[in-house]
């Protein structure tokens, strides 16, 4: 599966599994937020990512 | 002009499916279509050679079966080499594919194969070689083969091959300076005023073409199953041990994150034009989010994290590099045992 901010290229190459990252320069993180709530963004994309693995069919 | 043929099993006349296992086999003369495609090559021409080969293991021994076809045509002093036509047959076009880049490079002589668009070799090799396009059913075989000869007879007489319509093979995504009557802007225009009555008119833009993947069945238990990292966003470790470079990249490397929990900006450089690697650069884990899967595994959501993350850079790169790229990373992942992968993009 595939975290990325660039979901048309992701759609592109037909990729099937895709999570929408947080943005481009930093796809798992956010500089603006505090440590702490960064490491809750970080880990509620990679949940989703798990989930999106776990996943059966289109 | 000598010419040696490969064909597979079947069209080899050795046999179907149950004799798919044949390893190369060589017969003086034309066999099979080789006799029309003979003919149709004309008087100069001779099929001196025909190689056989089962398709499993053409595909499966794919180094021995290159290599002692390559042993065999040299021997045979061929100034021309012709494989198929493979239609849809996967495993042939493949192996018709992989020989003819082969022979190509190696032995620098002119190659020609035909297979139909969707086969998978179509797409593994169109940017390398000249594939005529046999369509899909062999009900078409005369025409396929008409098609090879006449393509053929042109490439080894050196003369100017045309674009892929007038010569019928599958586009191979090259770019060739030509003369023409009309600025780009006029042209454009034109291709504006035909679309917008309704008119045929030809774009000179092809898009990249991506054959659909089937979406392989979801991780039955993620607590057992073996989770890797890659990213293209090209982490690399301080020095960039690799070369990996930072546009256009040919390289991949891996990396050990064995009892690391945490990616230290100390550590790690990026190697990517393509992006300000800023945020990256003092925080790695906002790219490869190794701190947080860490947490997971230590809870048992996931079963075990790779030793080693995969990383190169993603930018301005031609789409058969980084299928290489993407075949060679996907073998590494299947040797290590891999269930899962977690590919984070900048």
């Amino acid at each position: 599966m595939q975290i990325t901010s660039a979901l048309p290229i992701a759609k592109m190459v037909s990729g099937n599994r895709v999570v929408l990252g947080n943005g481009i320069v930093q796809v798992v993180g956010d500089a603006n937020a505090s440590p702490e709530e960064e490491k809750k963004l970080r880990r509620r994309l990679v949940e989703k990512a798990l989930e999106s693995l776990s996943r059966d069919g289109a | 002009m000598r010419v040696v043929h490969y064909l597979n099993q079947f069209f080899g006349g050795l046999g179907g499916e149950e004799k798919a296992a044949a390893p190369l086999e060589i017969r003086d003369g034309a066999i099979g279509p080789g006799k029309q495609l003979e003919q149709l090559l004309g008087t100069n021409a001779e099929i001196v050679l025909t190689l056989i080969c089962g398709d499993n293991y053409a595909t499966e021994k794919q180094d021995q079966f290159i290599a002692s076809a390559l042993e065999k045509i040299r021997a045979a002093d061929a100034d021309l080499f012709i494989a198929g036509p493979c239609f849809l047959a996967g495993r042939y076009g493949v192996a018709a594919g992989a020989l003819c880049k082969a022979v190509q490079s190696q032995l620098e002589i002119p190659v020609v194969t035909a297979m139909a668009r969707e086969n998978p070799g179509a797409d593994l090799f169109r940017e390398s070689l000249y594939i005529i396009d046999s369509r899909e059913s062999a009900a078409k075989m005369g025409e396929g083969l008409a098609r090879m000869a006449r393509f053929a007879q042109k490439l080894s007489s050196n003369q100017e091959i045309g674009s892929p319509r007038d010569e019928g093979y599958i586009p191979r995504g090259l770019i060739r300076d030509q003369f023409v009557e009309k600025t780009a802007a006029e042209r454009l225009v034109d291709m504006l005023m035909a679309k917008a009555k309704g008119q045929p008119f030809e774009s000179e833009m092809q898009p990249a073409t991506f054959e659909r993947i089937p979406m392989p069945p979801g991780v039955k238990d993620l607590k057992k199953a073996k989770l890797m990292l890659i990213t293209d966003g090209g982490l690399v470790p301080k020095g960039n041990p690799d070369k990996i470079q930072g546009s256009a990249a040919t390289r991949w490397g891996s990396y050990s994150i064995k009892d690391c929990d945490d990616l230290k900006s100390d550590d790690y450089e990026i190697s990517h034009g393509g992006y300000d690697p800023q945020f990256v650069r003092q925080d790695p884990d906002r790219l490869v989010p190794l701190d947080v899967v860490r947490e997971l595994e230590k809870e048992g959501r996931v079963g075990k994290l790779c030793d080693e993350f995969i990383s190169t850079s993603g930018l301005a790169n031609p789409l058969s590099n980084t299928r290489r790229m993407g075949r060679e990373i996907a073998n590494k992942a299947k040797r290590l045992g891999v269930d899962a992968i977690i590919l984070t993009s900048t």
